[in-house]
């Protein structure tokens, strides 16, 4: 089973040299850290930012410099800042490559529910509702089960739906998954020391184990 | 030049009334209009309709709008913040509209540039999208959404000139140069005001033919929602 740094880490492997992404809240903005040094890639910040850095050191705080989650942030060599929406032409206009965001739920047909609800109220929708509509490939990163065990990996999402059929690739404790065009969840990757028969149980949609599936490598 | 300068926030919110539709810049509490929003408080007036992308903390930012009870209706992306929200939510108080953030700020741009509606792929299959017109182009579905203006624009800049042209620091930009160009009178607050011809026009962001009224705020507190820092 892996931490969420380490799903954080293995996400960090699907991201490809030139490509601009928009990180999410969560587990989305830890793969930051974990992206290659080699690889030239852009993040961008929906709040009007190409070129997010690390965190600042504690002197160089700046009040007027935050990302979409409202922390402190730094710039790298060669940003851009502009408006929201600006940044969101970016996403809807297909300029985002590639989108890695948290999620509630997903379904079997890549339907996802991320919206944070806290005793059944629902506290905004942020961004999530164009980046998910945009053409920007789309990545989640989830924990595979809610605190209570119940799977999040769903025939149908229960919670309000953010987007349908958009879901790429999911990226949970358990394993690595693609949406089936004709719907569910194919195993693409065990993670280390969790056996087929772990996930089965764990997932409620349609899962598509075909052949060997391979456990990831550089986690022991 | 047309010199737009006022004397401070009491000055420029004068004619904001119980019942008036506000436009507040800023994301989170980066770029708001403080200035403007405790002259609002010290004003105590009942029944707005507020914009804002957040509603701010408790104690800050637009938060200090609801804690006097001051909001009737409040249109924003993310509201997660605000627990004074959630009470006023639940007693039927307040009335809430989430908007995508995308739509929010396209919104209020088509707004202040005169163009009544427009489509988009966001919230296509989500709850937001009941009751809209929706339409295939190409093959993808979108909805319509209309614009949005207001009586007053309230914007926070780092730098601004007699003539109402603004520059903005950073990430505190967002969604003040939209809301800039959608307020029927847009009151601007800047760190530093000087003289006009002193900004350089290649550098300016919003164009002072936006701006209506503006002036120089003090002791900007800038307060910061979550510090992270590097170990």
């Amino acid at each position: 089973m892996l931490s969420k740094e380490q799903i954080a880490r293995r996400i960090a492997r699907e991201i490809k040299d030139g490509q601009y992404i928009n990180l999410g809240i969560g587990i989305p903005t830890l793969v930051a850290n974990y992206i290659p040094d080699h690889l030239q890639v852009v993040l961008q910040s929906e709040n009007g930012l190409l070129g997010i850095g690390p965190y600042p050191q504690s002197s160089d705080i700046n009040p007027d410099l935050v990302n979409a989650g409202k922390e402190t942030i730094s710039m790298v060599k060669g940003s851009s800042l502009f408006d929201s929406a600006d940044a969101f032409a970016m996403i809807r206009g297909g300029h985002i490559d590639m989108a890695i965001l948290g999620a509630l739920e997903v379904s079997e047909n890549g339907d996802i529910s991320n919206w944070k609800i806290t005793s059944g109220l629902i506290k905004g929708v942020g961004g999530a509702l164009d980046l998910v509509a945009s053409d920007a490939k789309l990545l989640v990163a989830m924990l595979h089960c809610h605190k209570d065990g119940s799977s999040k990996l769903l025939k149908q999402c229960k919670f309000p739906v953010t987007g349908v059929r958009c879901v790429h690739k999911i990226f949970t404790d358990l394993g690595v998954f693609s949406i089936l065009p004709e719907g569910g969840f194919k195993l693409l990757e065990r993670a280390p020391g969790v056996d087929p028969d772990e996930i089965r149980n764990k997932t409620e949609g349609r899962l598509v184990i075909k052949g060997e599936i391979p456990e990831m490598t550089g986690f022991q | 030049m047309i010199n737009k300068e006022v004397r401070d926030a009491e000055d420029a919110i004068r004619d904001i009334t119980d019942g008036s539709v506000l436009l507040l810049g800023g994301f989170g509490l980066c770029g708001i209009p403080e200035a403007g929003i405790q002259a609002l408080v010290r004003k105590n007036l009942k029944g707005l309709t507020c914009i804002s992308n957040n509603a701010g903390v408790d104690d800050f930012g637009v938060g200090l709008l609801l804690k006097k009870r001051m909001i009737k209706k409040l249109i924003a992306s993310y509201v997660g913040e605000n627990k004074e929200f959630e009470d006023q939510y639940r007693a039927g108080e307040l009335e809430l509209e989430l908007i995508p953030q995308g739509t929010l700020a396209e919104r209020i741009r088509a707004g202040g540039a005169g163009i009544p509606a427009f489509f988009t792929p966001a919230g296509i299959g989500s709850e937001l999208a009941e009751g809209k017109e929706i339409r295939e182009f190409d093959g993808r579905l979108y909805l319509l959404e209309r614009w949005i203006k207001a009586d007053f624009a309230l914007v926070k800049a780092w730098k601004g000139d007699t003539a109402g042209n603004l520059i903005y620091k950073g990430t505190a930009r967002n969604f003040n140069p939209l809301m800039a160009a959608a307020g029927k009178i847009t009151i601007a607050e800047v760190e530093q005001l000087v003289p006009a011809g002193e900004l350089d026009p290649n550098q300016i962001h919003t164009p002072g033919i936006y701006v209506q009224r503006i002036f120089q705020g003090a002791g900007y507190e800038k307060r910061i929602e979550n510090i992270t820092v590097s170990p």
